[in-house]
């Protein structure tokens, strides 16, 4: 599915008791974005690109500066342990900011979509809930 | 070195910038360019081994034929003999050797496709594994290179946003006093729908009994008591 028709299929659509707000970062020539919130969680956006052969839902959760710095690898470990329990989405590292991300097959249907957005969203508060110890106050 | 190992030095190294890319458009063109080898040499290889197979063909037939021939003579050179006409019988048998001579080349050349078929068949999975190997390592760069884009991208809007300054904290404690805010907004919409219907006047005025109050069942057993004892 394309982006931007994804959009358009979010927008009215609801699922799990959740709603979809959606807009496309137009990248010209290079990777298109579309930014979705889920439930008016706008403080935790998943951002949607399309490769070749994935979907990739990737939600930001916060800045490694962030980390008080001496629990800095017992948070790491912990992550890496998480990855396997937690519901269709895995931690993950972009540049300097901890993210947690969900791949999809280019070819899933909206349904299978919309499930790994609002888990995934889901999943983000849960994460940021959990691991708010190892943040700086 | 595999396109996973690259990836893990260069993040292990950290000194690269961010967005900085990893793998360079080159190193995807040399992908791209060993993929598109690979299903020529494909193509070429599956071609040749359809000739190949067919010349094979060919050359067991002939062969089949010459021994035909060679059994067909063998009758002959015995009928010859029989009948005492040895000179004949050398005649055809030196016919026979040429049969021979021309089998023992048919199988040389036989044995000569069916190396060339099994080398043939070699390449054919050299080259589907090759492909599929480059494909899964191009994937791997491609998906990087899209998410660099899509985190520069991602960040050009979130720094125009004010939201993103904040700190994860902040955004969770946001988060969870809109999830409040909903919770109390439901409870104030059910004790709104409530007052309207006065379902709460009239809690209130049963438990004071007054009104319809509902049958209780001490009473109701008082009242079948009461037609039994009458």
């Amino acid at each position: 599915m394309e982006l931007n028709e994804l959009s358009i299929k979010l927008a009215s659509f609801e699922t799990e008791g959740a709603n979809f707000e959606s807009f496309l970062i137009a990248n010209p020539g290079e990777q298109d974005v579309l930014q979705v919130i889920v439930d008016g969680n706008d403080e935790l956006p998943i951002f949607v690109t399309r490769t070749q052969e994935q979907l990739l839902c990737i939600s930001y959760l916060f800045d490694e500066d962030e980390v008080k710095s001496e629990l800095c690898n017992e948070l790491n470990e912990t992550l890496l342990r998480l990855n396997v329990p937690i519901p269709l989405s895995a931690f993950a590292k972009i540049d300097n900011k901890y993210a947690i991300f969900g791949a999809l097959s280019v070819n899933s249907s909206l349904d299978d979509i919309t499930h790994e957005l609002v888990t995934l969203a889901d999943n983000a508060i849960d994460a940021l809930e959990a691991v708010t110890l190892y943040l700086n106050d | 070195m595999s396109i996973l190992k690259k990836l893990f030095t260069a993040i292990r190294g950290g000194a690269r910038e961010a967005g900085e890319a990893i793998v360079d458009a080159n190193g995807i063109r040399i992908f791209e360019q060993e993929i598109a080898d690979a299903q020529n040499a494909l193509h070429r290889a599956k071609k040749s081994l359809t000739e190949v197979m067919a010349k094979e063909m060919q050359t067991k037939r002939k062969i089949s034929a010459v021994d035909a021939s060679i059994a067909e003579h063998e009758a002959y050179a015995g009928q010859a003999l029989e009948k005492g006409n040895e000179a004949l019988a050398l005649e055809i048998a030196e016919k026979i050797g040429d049969f021979e001579t021309e089998k023992a080349e048919n199988e040389q050349v036989l044995s000569g496709f069916s190396n060339h078929i099994v080398a043939l068949k070699q390449q054919v999975k050299d080259a589907e594994k090759s492909i599929k190997e480059n494909q899964r390592q191009l994937t791997m760069v491609k998906t990087t290179e899209s998410v660099q884009q899509a985190t520069m991208a991602v960040n050009s809007t979130l720094n125009t946003n004010s939201s993103s300054m904040t700190s994860a904290r902040q955004s969770l404690e946001r988060i969870k006093q809109r999830q409040q805010d909903r919770q109390d907004q439901l409870g104030a919409a059910k004790q709104l729908e409530s007052d309207v219907n006065g379902d709460d006047l009239k809690a209130k005025m049963a438990e004071a009994g007054i009104g319809d109050t509902s049958p209780k069942s001490a009473d109701i057993l008082a009242r079948i008591k009461a037609k039994q004892n009458s």
